[in-house]
C-alpha cells in the first residue's frame, strides 16, 4: 500500500500525499476511511512525546504444538512488524496522567492472540493492579492465535481474570477497538473496558462475516458488525474519529482521577 | 493413539449421551430453571438444581438435540448470548446460596448470526470468562463431547477441568482451521492433528486435570460406565475443592488459569520504539 510518496486509500482508492495523509492522522480526507496504524504510530497519536515506557518486550512466542509453518510465520512477523509480537506494553503519560498502556499490532499476525499477547495483557493489568493505574488499551484483532491451539483459547480466560484484579484495586479499563477487533479478542478483555471506544467505521465482532453468512445463508444487513451498528446496539459507549480520541481519552481519564466518595473494596479482589 | 480425526468423529457422535443424559445419570430431583431474564430462554443451553449424592448443585451445559428435529431447535448446542447470560445467572443463584457448579460442555462453538451479535455474543462471553474467574464456590467443569472455542470456554473457567476420553476441545474446528490455512476443509485430518485436540494432548499441555475413561467403542456404547466413571471424578473433585475457603478457591483458580500459555524471554530484544 505505502509507496514513498503516495499512499492509496484502500476504502476509494484515492490517492493522497503521504505527508498530507500523515497530518491527516492516516484517514482518508474523501471518504473517512481510518487505516490500521501500527504501535509506534498509535504511541505517537495519543502520547505525550517520549514518555513512553516499554515493558515486557522480551516476551518472544514459541511454537508449543510444533504448528506447520508457524515458526517460518512468526519469524518473518519478527522480522518485519514493530515489536516481537502482536502486542506492545508499558506506561505512558496521556494528557499529564499517568497509563498502563497496550497497543495491539495489525502488522504481527494480524493481531492474533496467542500465549504472548494473553501474558502480556495479563501482566499490564496486574501491573497496573500493584500501581494503581489506568489502563488503556488500543486493541485490533483477527482472533485466537490458532497456531497455539488450545493455548491461545484459554489466554482469553487469563485476560478476563486479569481485569477482574484490576477492577479489585478500583483501576478502570479504557478500550479504543480499532478496525477489526474480533474473534476471542472481542470476548474477552475488549469487551470488558469501563467505558468502550471505537474509532469510525471499525469493523467489531465475535463471529466473522463470512462465518455468519455461510451459517444463515442469507445477506448481512448494510453496516452490520461496524462501530456504529454496535453503538445503536447497546454494545459501546462511544464511537469517536481519530482526530477527537485523544482528547476523549484525556476527559474520561481526569474524570476517573478523583474520587469524591470512599469506594468500599470487594472481597474478591 | 486414535488419530485425531477419529476422536473428533466420536466426539460429535449422534448417539454420544448429551448433557441431559449426563445430569439425569448424575443428579436427583433436577429441577430445571429456564430463562435469562433479559431477552429469552436458549434450548442450546440448560441448566438446573439438584443432588449430586447428597449435595445440592447447580448443573448446567450445552444441550445437542437427540435428533434432527431437536437438533435445530436446539441451534445444535450452539448457545446465542442469552444462553450464556442463563449460564451466568444459574452460577450466581449457585454463589447466593453456597452450592457448587458443574459445567458439561458439548458445542461447535456459540452460535454465528445476525441475533447472536447484535445481541452482543463476544460480550456475553466475555462477562462469563470475567464473572467464573471470581465466583466464590467450586467449579467443576467436563467436556463431554465438542469443546469448541470460545462458545465452550464460556462456561469452563473451572477449579477443576475433565474430559472425557473421546472428547475434543480446541480454538477452531479442524475444518474452519484447515479451510484457514490450506483453502481446503478435506484437510481437516493434518488439522486435527496440527491442533492437538485430544484429550490425551490436552492433558500433556497441561490445560485439564484429568481424563475420565470411556470404556470400548466409547461413551455411545457403554453410557452407563462411562457415567459412572464421570461420577467417580467429579464427587473426588468436589471432596477436595468444598473443604477450601472461597479467598484460596478463587486465588488458585486464578493461577491455574494465569499459568497456561507458551512463551520464552528474550533479552537479546532492541529496543524498537
Ligand atoms: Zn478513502
Amino acid at each position: 500500500m505505502l509507496t514513498r510518496l503516495f499512499v492509496q486509500c484502500p476504502q476509494c482508492q484515492t490517492t493522497h500525499f503521504i505527508s498530507f495523509f500523515k497530518s491527516a492522522d492516516y484517514v482518508c480526507s474523501r471518504c473517512g476511511h481510518h487505516s490500521r496504524l501500527d504501535p509506534p504510530r498509535w504511541i505517537k497519536q495519543l502520547c505525550n512525546r517520549g514518555t513512553f515506557r516499554s515493558l515486557f518486550a522480551n516476551l518472544k512466542s514459541l511454537d508449543p504444538l510444533g504448528f506447520p509453518q508457524y515458526r517460518e510465520k512468526l519469524d518473518v512477523a519478527e522480522r518485519t512488524a514493530s515489536g516481537w509480537e502482536a502486542v506492545v506494553t508499558g506506561t505512558a503519560e496521556i494528557g499529564d496522567m499517568p497509563v498502563a498502556l497496550a497497543v495491539m499490532d495489525p502488522g504481527f499476525i494480524m493481531a492474533s492472540m496467542g500465549s504472548v499477547v494473553g501474558e502480556k495483557i495479563a501482566r499490564l493489568l496486574e501491573y497496573a493492579a500493584d500501581r494503581g493505574l489506568p489502563v488503556v488499551m488500543v486493541i485490533c484483532s483477527g482472533g485466537a492465535r490458532m497456531q497455539e491451539g488450545i493455548l491461545s483459547l484459554m489466554q482469553m480466560a487469563k485476560t478476563a481474570a486479569a481485569v477482574r484484579r484490576l477492577h479489585g484495586k478500583r483501576q478502570p479499563l479504557i478500550t479504543v477497538l480499532t478496525d477489526p477487533t474480533t474473534g476471542g479478542v472481542t470476548a474477552s478483555f475488549a469487551m470488558l473496558g469501563d467505558v468502550s471506544i471505537a474509532e469510525t467505521g471499525a469493523l467489531i465482532g465475535f463471529a466473522g462475516p463470512r462465518v455468519i453468512q455461510q451459517t444463515i445463508g442469507q445477506k448481512l444487513p448494510p453496516g452490520f458488525q461496524t462501530a456504529e451498528f454496535l453503538l445503536e446496539k447497546g454494545m459501546l459507549d462511544i464511537v469517536v474519529p481519530r482526530k477527537n480520541l485523544r482528547a476523549t481519552l484525556v476527559t474520561i481519564l481526569k474524570i476517573h482521577r478523583t474520587r469524591p466518595y470512599p469506594v468500599r473494596r470487594r472481597g474478591d479482589e | 493413539m486414535k488419530p485425531a480425526i477419529d476422536v473428533v468423529r466420536l466426539a460429535r457422535h449422534p448417539k454420544r449421551p448429551t448433557s441431559r443424559d449426563f445430569i439425569e445419570y448424575l443428579v436427583r430431583d433436577f429441577v430445571e430453571l429456564h430463562g435469562d431474564r433479559r431477552f429469552a430462554d436458549d434450548p442450546a443451553i440448560i441448566g438446573g438444581i439438584g443432588f449430586f449424592d447428597s449435595i445440592p448443585v447447580t448443573i448446567l451445559g450445552h444441550q445437542k438435540g437427540r435428533n434432527v428435529k431437536e437438533n435445530i431447535r436446539r441451534h445444535f448446542g450452539m448457545a446465542h448470548p442469552e444462553g450464556y447470560r442463563k449460564a451466568l445467572r444459574l452460577m450466581k443463584q449457585a454463589e447466593r446460596f453456597g452450592r457448587p457448579v458443574i459445567t458439561l460442555i458439548d458445542t461447535p462453538g456459540a452460535y454465528p448470526g445476525i441475533g447472536a451479535e447484535e445481541r452482543g455474543q463476544a460480550e456475553a462471553i466475555a462477562t462469563n470468562l470475567y464473572e467464573m474467574s471470581g465466583l466464590r464456590v467450586p467449579i467443576v467443569a467436563l467436556v463431554t463431547g465438542e469443546g469448541g472455542s470460545g462458545g465452550a470456554l464460556g462456561i469452563g473457567v473451572a477449579d477443576r477441568v475433565y474430559m472425557l476420553a473421546n472428547a475434543i476441545y480446541s480454538v477452531i474446528s479442524p475444518e474452519g482451521c484447515a479451510s484457514i490455512l490450506w483453502k481446503d476443509a478435506g484437510k481437516a485430518p493434518a488439522a486435527a492433528e496440527a491442533l492437538r485436540l485430544r484429550a490425551v494432548d490436552l492433558k500433556e499441555l497441561g490445560v485439564i486435570d484429568g481424563i475420565v475413561a470411556e470404556p470400548g467403542e466409547g461413551a455411545h456404547e457403554h453410557p452407563g460406565e462411562t457415567m459412572s466413571h464421570v461420577r467417580k471424578a467429579i464427587a473426588a473433585a468436589l471432596q477436595e475443592l468444598l473443604v477450601l475457603d472461597a479467598e484460596t478457591l478463587v486465588q488458585r483458580r486464578y493461577d491455574k488459569f494465569r499459568r497456561l500459555g507458551a512463551f520464552t524471554l528474550d533479552d537479546g530484544f532492541s529496543e524498537l520504539i
